[in-house]
């Protein structure tokens, strides 16, 4: 490396600069930074909950351009909607253009499909706290792993059925409990069968109703960071939920090869924005924000849970995770209990 | 051909994974995920500390404002000092758009002392206690680990004196005593006073001493295909000889930062007369990054495995089954509070037992005063019946003598009046 003996100008701030006359090559660090991430490579967990029949394995396969989910692993079983929610996670090794990911699908099914769907929500909190719990106890202890493997759920896709109205008492109650401990993105699954204005009303109905009910889907708007975060993330905000459409299959339009459905009446090209906003999902998902949901993933919402956990030990003296959340103010009666088992 | 293996959390016992590689049939996009990365870092800014131990006088402070291009305000030390201490100091550097918070410590004294067996003691100190404050911050219950200002020290240069002979065994029992808790980069300094042939000796001796007395200093890594081949001829120059200068003399039509001599100017970053380009490329452009995750993954694990199973906490039980922080930490607290109760139990006794002690003393006391009280009243009471008795024979003789003399005075009486008689018979 030469760089080292080519003087270079120096931006001025109102730190203390390097002067003017040689390069230190502090800024190298960014390419140190950038060869051990492509080392060391990514790890990216995505939970997909919805109805069955909404399309999530499709969407999973085009968001990734390869066959993702769980039903191309398992081709041959015979499709049956479970008696309970089952929650099923597939890994893959995937690389582009060096960078090394594994990316984990979490499949969710049964979820909704009852005809009592009354805590159906609850195996998927459980889940979720339970990748909480195996992070916490590998990092609490004494000799532990030079990285430990992160399985915890970065992203969970709400698929909410395309009925035109508004949300049902079943998104509502999900996305109510579970926007507190993950990163909730709601999508319009099979939007090919609303029209644009149907789907603009859709959509102004649910951000509404989102926000009547206090449900904080990411982007959240308390962890903006700064003015130029809370621009974009504004912009975001107004267009959830993504209206998408999944295909894997390709067809020929205008000559060119695009991914699509072909229907009597015409082709819905996944990828043109004037179709449908899986454009948007993706970028959102995979080519700007990933960074971000997995910060917010690590540092706010597993840290929650880190300190609930930590807090009710304390007070209660056991070391079995909860199989629900805590009650708000566990306070009171832990110190009771406190007082009673130490007379 | 592997097949993914389905993993349902429902039966733990079918953990197995075969994790399955896919080729994408299109672009997705995660490619930007390393400059997503990037760009977090560099909002968020980057920290680094570096630790300069060497002999007053040496040219540390010299050496780090020649590397990073600034002055520092840096001030001599004095050769007087009792004890080594260590002087922080931190920087904010910015350069195009990376933020650097460097951190320099600096050793003060070092060496001056006439006993310098505990010389190492205060370093060694210092660098567990940056340890010991992460290690805080990390087993709170709400803590904030990413705004957390990483003080822990990164890069230890340990400034050799050009003697040109070997290494000085204070240099050793220090650098020994450091191996295991921070990156050693070994520096000749004022490599300008040593010769080109001297110096090639002297290296190989620093580098076979080292060897022979078991110091492990940082090795630059070799596993990054990019960077090895570099790194491995830098490995093979280690310790790098030196020479820092703020100062610029004109060579040629350049001014350059260099030092001048009557005899010849030594330039700075002239790999012909000194090793500071390499030192420069090697801690700062290449290895940066390394030197802190090998601060972070190696030398702060151990510290924390150490200082954890110190306090008493282990992986496991006696029946090797895995036991949580939590409980250990539960375990220890009962402990703890029934140690405190049986304490107060046998202070609570010791203060009864004492109690009753002087209680004893003060019986004691006590009755052997009634004792002589009785024995003074007994003697008064004794003196008391012997004088009532004289008194008595007193009050006798007094008696008795008053009777004799009634009994003289009526004698003599009536001596008289016989003799007043006769004396009337006789006249007749």
């Amino acid at each position: 490396m030469s760089e080292a003996t080519k003087p270079q100008p120096q931006a001025k701030g109102e730190k203390t600069p390097i002067s003017d006359t040689s390069y230190v090559g502090i800024d190298a660090i960014l390419e140190q930074m950038r060869r051990k991430a492509m080392k060391q490579g990514f790890e990216f967990n995505v939970m997909v909950v919805g109805q069955s029949g909404l399309g999530k394995s499709t969407l999973m396969n085009t968001l990734f351009k390869s066959k993702v989910s769980r039903k191309s692993v398992q081709p041959n079983v015979e499709e049956r909607i479970p008696k309970t929610v089952e929650i099923k996670s597939v890994s893959h090794d995937v690389e582009e253009k060096g960078v090394r990911m594994k990316l984990t699908v979490i499949d969710t099914p049964g979820f909704g499909d009852q005809i009592n769907n009354e805590n159906c929500w609850q195996p998927i909190m459980k889940f979720i706290n339970d990748q909480y719990e195996t992070y916490l106890q590998e990092e609490i202890n004494i000799n532990r792993k030079k990285r430990i493997p992160d399985t915890r759920v970065h992203c969970c896709i709400y698929f909410i059925p395309p009925t035109g109205h508004c949300l049902r008492p079943l998104d509502v109650e999900f996305m109510r409990h579970l926007s507190k401990v993950v990163n909730i993105v709601p999508v319009i699954a099979k939007a090919d069968t609303l029209t644009l204005e149907e789907r603009d009303s859709f959509k102004k109905t649910i951000r509404e109703e989102l926000r009547a009910n206090g449900i904080d889907v990411y982007p959240q708007k308390e962890f903006d960071e700064d003015a130029e975060d809370r621009m974009i993330n504004d912009k975001i905000r107004e267009m959830i939920p993504f209206a998408v459409v999944g295909s894997d299959q390709e067809y020929q339009v205008n000559g060119k090869r695009i991914l699509g459905r072909k229907t009597k009446w015409g082709t819905i090209e996944v990828e043109n924005i004037a179709h449908c906003e899986f454009a948007y999902l993706r970028d959102l998902l995979i080519r700007t924000h990933m960074q971000n949901i997995k910060d917010i993933t690590c540092s706010i919402h597993y840290e929650t849970y880190r300190v609930r956990r930590l807090n009710e030990s304390n007070i209660l003296f056991t070391s079995n995770p909860p199989d629900h959340p805590a009650p708000a103010t566990p306070q009171p009666n832990g110190v009771a209990a406190h007082r009673s088992s130490v007379e | 051909m592997k097949v993914g293996v389905l993993t349902s959390s429902n039966d733990k016992d079918s953990e197995i994974k075969h994790i399955r590689s896919l080729s994408l049939a299109g672009h997705v996009g995660f490619d930007s995920l390393p400059d997503q990365l990037v760009n977090k870092s560099i909002c968020q800014g980057f920290c680094f500390n570096i630790l300069c131990i060497g002999e007053t006088g040496i040219g540390k402070s010299t050496l780090m404002d020649t590397l990073f291009n600034t002055n520092f305000e840096n001030f001599e030390s004095s050769h007087f000092e009792p004890q080594v201490k260590l002087r922080a100091q931190t920087y904010d550097l910015q350069e195009s758009n990376v933020r650097l918070r460097l951190t320099v410590v600096n050793t003060v004294g070092f060496g001056d002392q006439m006993n310098k067996q505990e010389s190492y003691q205060p370093v060694v100190d210092y660098i567990d206690r940056q340890f010991e404050s992460y290690l805080q911050e990390e087993l709170k219950i709400k803590r904030s680990l990413h705004n957390y200002h990483d003080s822990r020290v990164h890069a230890c240069l340990y400034f050799i004196s050009p003697s040109g002979h070997s290494l000085k065994s204070l240099d050793l029992v220090t650098m020994k005593k450091l191996d295991s808790k921070v990156n050693i980069i070994p520096v000749i300094a004022k490599a300008d006073t040593i010769s080109k042939s001297e110096l090639h000796k002297f290296k190989i001796k620093i580098m076979s001493e080292l060897v022979s007395n078991g110091v492990q200093i940082y090795q630059f890594p070799l596993d990054d295909e990019t960077v090895a081949k570099v790194n491995t001829t830098m490995n093979g120059h280690l310790p790098f000889a030196v020479v820092g200068s703020t100062e610029e003399v004109a060579v040629g039509n350049k001014m350059v930062k260099a030092r001048q001599y009557p005899w010849g100017v030594v330039q700075v970053e002239n790999e012909n007369h000194c090793d500071f380009v390499k030192l420069r490329e090697m801690l700062i452009c290449v290895n940066m990054e390394d030197l802190r995750e090998q601060t972070h993954t190696r030398h702060y694990e151990l510290y924390r495995r150490c200082k954890l199973e110190e306090l008493g906490f282990k992986d496991t039980d006696s029946e090797c089954k895995p036991v949580s922080l939590q409980q250990t930490y539960e375990a220890k607290r009962q402990e703890f509070l029934v140690e405190l109760q049986k304490r107060e139990d046998e202070m609570r006794q010791m203060f009864v037992q004492r109690v009753k002690e002087k209680e004893a003393e003060l019986k004691d006391a006590e009755r052997e005063l009634q004792g002589r009280f009785e024995q003074l009243k007994r003697l008064h009471a004794e003196e008391k019946a012997a004088l009532e008795e004289k008194k008595r024979l007193l009050d006798e003789d007094q008696s008795s003598f008053g009777k004799r003399k009634a009994a003289a005075q009526l004698l003599q009486a009536q001596s008289l009046t016989a003799n007043g008689k006769k004396d009337k018979d006789r006249k007749k």
